[in-house]
């Protein structure tokens, strides 16, 4: 629903790091725990840029899994929904490793070959 | 990851291996990689960190309200107003999509009210960003103040991801809206430090099973405060009223 309004926010930082090139292709790293759904946010990039300097700039999203580290067997798990237990002891005792990445990591900028 | 290295121009970035062969003025395809590494949100962020500093220098705690349309924010909040009188002196901030009906509703109880409408943005945006309140604050008597509340939009996903410079988080989750909740809407029930349990006064007439709510927020959240009311009533508003009493007293004993 706020996909809208991340494409805001990542268009202006592009802007301000394209020093004056184009860029081609941003990559944004976004965690599973994050309420971001990737077609709607894809889509809203498209009808963000459309017709701006980012119009055909490719949007890439690196999809990070949810992994917790179990503190009492040191397991670790890939979770889908956000309740913190190990799946293999049940031990709330968990650390949350990945899943909640929210970055936009590179640009590719091309400078115009004369 | 790649290697930092300087360019001419002084600018310092890192390429990933995988990306630009030829790199001596950008001859061929012309294209390089560049590392940002910035966090989305880190614009709304730094205004919210702006917020936060005018709250502290004001001396004014304050809290970010949220919850799903029609579980009870306005009239909890309007139990609020009325139950703090005399004991914090109490603003509202009030975050609607469009109309000033809530902020109506709350006009004339003795708490000054500061109307953001965020219809401005992409024809409506579905939560309160740090810009937004920010455009608020200068309506409010801050410096008078001891406690804020920011009653955010109604939605149970998007204002959970904008940082708008509070100190605490709550939310009101009403028993009518089911027990299943906290599972699908799990970043809100987890950013939040307390949970205001609303329509409590309806349990007898609902197959609401409360227990198996309270075990599904404690699934994703096992800090959280939970506070049964019914704004309707009144019951359990004390707790509530208490909560507030004592994060504002703690925040003046050790101010961040």
């Amino acid at each position: 629903m706020h996909e809208l309004a991340l494409c805001q926010a990542i268009a202006d930082t592009v802007s301000q790091r394209a020093e004056g090139q184009i860029v081609t292709r941003v990559e944004v790293r976004i965690g599973h725990f994050r309420q971001v759904v990737p077609d709607s946010l894809l889509f809203s990039w498209e009808l963000l840029t459309a017709g701006t300097q980012l119009d055909s700039c490719e949007l890439a999203i690196d999809h990070v899994p949810a992994v917790i580290d179990c503190r009492a067997c040191g397991q670790m798990s890939t979770l889908d929904l956000p309740i913190l237990l190990c799946r293999s002891c049940e031990s709330s005792e968990v650390t949350l490793v990945s899943g909640e990445e929210f970055l936009i990591t590179s640009i590719d900028r091309t400078r115009e070959v004369c | 990851m790649g290697r930092f290295h300087h360019h001419a121009d002084g600018s310092v970035h890192e390429h990933d291996h995988r990306d630009v062969g030829d790199h001596s003025g950008y001859a061929d395809t012309g294209t390089e990689r560049v590392t940002v590494l910035e966090t989305i949100l880190a614009e709304n962020d730094r205004t919210a960190d702006r917020n936060r500093s005018d709250f502290v220098d004001a001396g004014v705690t304050t809290v970010n309200l949220m919850s799903s349309p029609g579980a009870g924010k306005t009239t909890l909040l309007k139990r609020t107003i009325t139950s703090l009188s005399g004991q914090l002196r109490l603003g509202i901030l009030e975050g609607d999509i469009a109309t000033d009906l809530d902020a109506y509703e709350l006009e004339g109880l003795g708490a000054p009210v500061s109307l953001v409408n965020t219809s401005a943005g992409f024809g409506g945006e579905c939560h309160l960003d740090a810009t937004m309140v920010r455009s608020g604050l200068g309506r409010l008597p801050l410096g008078d103040l001891d406690l804020l509340i920011i009653e955010n939009v109604g939605n149970l996903v998007c204002p959970a991801e904008f940082d708008v410079g509070q100190h605490s988080c709550a939310m009101v989750s009403a028993i009518t809206e089911g027990e299943e909740k906290p599972l699908k809407y799990p970043v809100m029930f987890r950013a939040c430090d307390v949970v205001v349990i609303n329509k409590i006064d309806l349990l007898p007439h609902l197959d609401f099973d409360l227990g198996l709510f309270l075990a599904n927020v404690r699934a994703v959240n096992p800090k959280a405060t939970l506070i049964e009311v019914s704004a309707r009533t009144g019951e359990g508003v004390d707790e509530w009223r208490q909560w507030l009493v004592e994060l504002a007293h703690r925040r003046v004993s050790a101010p961040a």
